[in-house]
């Protein structure tokens, strides 16, 4: 990934020496948990711990952030999320907000989605936003949080695996120094130097087609969506994709000739000639341009003894669905709670495993998806290229046909197949499954104030949670289990009756929910026994 | 719903002669495309995933009686 000399590093740290740099010889220093990497999920990952009250040391070889376009995608579960640690809004009021997607063949416009069709969601489908402004927002909430030892230019050369902790070598600008941990958590990207350590291999596929990104900064008219086309009258027989960013920031994607020669295409004079001809005039400037090719590819095993692997050092797609920081994202609220429970003794090592079965599954879920959309963009024989052809034709006039183009399907959560979830004995016909995340709804607190389910989850604390719907009847959760009650003289109102709608409830319904707002169990009639039995099996005690 | 293999048409023959009527005047690559989005048309009309694997399955082995025929002959 190649870099126009046009965009400067937004924010800049410096180094700072450590009193773990002092100790002498074989005396390192012990600490619960290393983070190593601070983009996106490291930052959120240290955040959530935490927030749980663990002391984290997060370690990143550099001293900057904000080089380069990468992710700008981010979803409505990671807006959840980062709402969960604090910095939701910063996000939502710098990016910008969109939830409607235009597909055009040629000239004309195939058909439009909409990714959030219905009200009571407290977050959008999505916002775009450039990452280096999530990062920074990131790293203002740290510096709020005294458990966080955030070291910059600090860069792990060397990893050594024990039964009881795992010894890190770390050089920095004085030198290199040692370090002992309970269990590192391997956030540093697709080219991950942790993944080589402990001898992992990253295989999958690797697509020959080339892409072209370029951000620009112009005025314009275009409205805030996001557009794709099938062979532009601007790109002809290729694919393009608009996005808009904050500050007047659009990105341009330009699918290229599989043999395109990446150190010509990404000239900005070989560049700007095919932008004009996308937006019709020249007015604009270079944000960013680089050429890609996309691999979609995981880690065989994300849990390799106390060395975790989290985000794209575990799992790499195609941006086509903004699956790759959102799922890296989910990741990072998936371990935190766990990685929590073992290190303070409430849950045996054994939860770990949960965390790669899930997230494994999810990976496979997002490479699924996306290598189904890159291969819809760039067909790999003549009979795929036909195949496609046919369906975009047949999307002109059929409904079917425009649900079979593919120009990208977006991240929504995924849902586990996990050992953690009590499976189904009462009749539902709707609602999150066990193993689904929770659903957002409006809700009013007893004040009269307008709310969320998922800011009442959020303000108990983000544990377990039964969330349950009044029927008159005490609330009987096992202790230390956080409680929403929906009606009744205490509970939330649901106006609207949407709670109850998306949640197929009756009067006595409940849910038990996991510290990451993922259903573990459902309930017509609760029981003491039936949920304290089902909170056991998510925390993995039996 | 497993894949239907025994005669559903009362005049077979008028079934057959359609799709080869339709190819009349194409080119082998216009063939080929009125196929694929023959092929999607019906494929929908089925809409059971299921039937349409079996589907696959019993095309496809026509494709491998085929190679085996042409090692044979080899």
């Amino acid at each position: 990934m190649a870099k126009a000399n046009t965009h400067q590093a937004k924010t800049q740290f410096g180094y700072r020496r450590h009193p773990d740099q002092d100790r002498p010889g074989q005396s390192a220093a012990e600490h619960p948990v290393v983070v190593v990497g601070a983009g996106p999920v490291g930052l959120s990952l240290a955040i959530d711990l935490a927030q749980r009250g663990q002391r984290v040391v997060l370690l990143d070889d550099a001293d900057r952030i904000g080089e380069g376009s990468r992710a700008i995608c981010f979803s409505k579960r990671s807006l959840e999320y980062w709402d969960r640690l604090g910095v939701g809004d910063r996000m939502v009021d710098k990016g910008v907000v969109w939830s409607v997607g235009r597909i055009f063949h040629g000239e004309q416009q195939l058909y439009q989605f909409n990714l959030l069709p219905d009200d009571g969601h407290k977050r959008p489908a999505f916002i775009n936003l450039q990452q280096y402004y999530a990062e920074a927002y990131l790293v203002d909430r740290i510096s709020e949080l005294s458990e966080i030892n955030l070291r910059w230019r600090n860069k792990v050369t060397a990893l050594e695996s024990r039964n009881d902790s795992v010894a890190l070598t770390i050089e920095t600008p004085e030198g290199a120094y040692r370090l002992h941990a309970q269990y590192v958590v391997a956030c540093d990207g697709a080219r991950s130097s942790l993944r080589q350590m402990v001898g992992a291999d990253f295989a999958g596929q690797v697509f020959e087609d080339q892409f072209l990104i370029a951000d620009v900064k112009m005025t314009a008219e275009f409205p805030t969506e996001r557009w794709f086309w099938f062979d532009p009258p601007f790109h002809a027989g290729r694919s393009a994709l608009l996005h808009r960013q904050p500050d007047d920031v659009w990105r341009i994607d330009l699918q290229l000739n599989r043999y395109a020669d990446p150190v010509v295409e990404k000239k900005p004079e070989n560049v700007r000639p095919r932008i004009a001809r996308m937006l019709g005039h020249d007015e604009f400037e270079f944000e960013w341009i680089s050429l890609y090719k996309f691999q979609c590819r995981r880690m065989d095993r994300f849990v390799h003894g106390r060395v975790i692997f989290a985000g794209d050092s575990a799992h790499q797609v195609s941006p086509f669905g903004a699956r790759g920081a959102n799922s890296g994202l989910e990741d990072a609220e998936n371990l935190s709670w766990k990685l929590d429970r073992v290190l303070r003794g409430a849950s045996p090592a054994s939860l770990l495993e949960s965390y790669h079965v899930e997230r494994s599954g999810a990976a496979d879920e997002n490479i699924r998806e996306s290598t189904r959309s890159t291969d819809f963009m760039a067909p790999n024989s003549h009979q795929e290229a036909r195949l496609r052809k046919a369906v975009l034709s047949l999307a002109k006039e059929t409904e079917f046909g425009k649900r079979m183009v593919n120009g990208g399907r977006l991240s929504v959560p995924c849902s586990y197949d996990s050992p953690l979830s009590s499976p189904d004995a009462d009749a539902w016909r709707a609602g999150p499954l066990p193993g689904c995340s929770m659903l957002d709804a409006p809700v009013t607190m007893r004040a009269g104030e307008q709310s969320y389910l998922t800011d009442a989850f959020r303000q108990g604390g983000t544990d377990f949670t039964l969330l349950s719907f009044s029927n008159g009847a005490a609330i009987d959760a096992p202790v230390g289990v956080k409680d929403i009650c929906i009606g009744g003289e205490d509970g939330l109102a649901d106006p609207a009756g949407l709670t109850a709608k998306r949640y197929d409830a009756e009067p006595g319904s409940a849910y038990l929910l996991r510290p990451d707002g993922y259903v573990a169990a459902r309930f017509r009639q609760p029981t003491r026994a039936g949920v304290a039995a089902a909170l056991s099996r998510a925390q993995g005690l039996n | 719903m497993p894949l239907s293999t025994s005669s559903n048409f009362a005049r077979p023959d008028d079934a057959f002669r359609a799709i080869m009527e339709a190819h009349r005047g194409f080119t082998d690559e216009q063939s080929a495309d009125f196929d694929a989005a023959l092929v999607l048309i019906l494929a929908n009309h089925i809409g059971d995933i299921d039937v349409l694997r079996e589907a696959i399955l019993l095309a496809r082995r026509r494709m491998i009686d085929g190679q085996q025929q042409q090692q044979q002959q080899q």
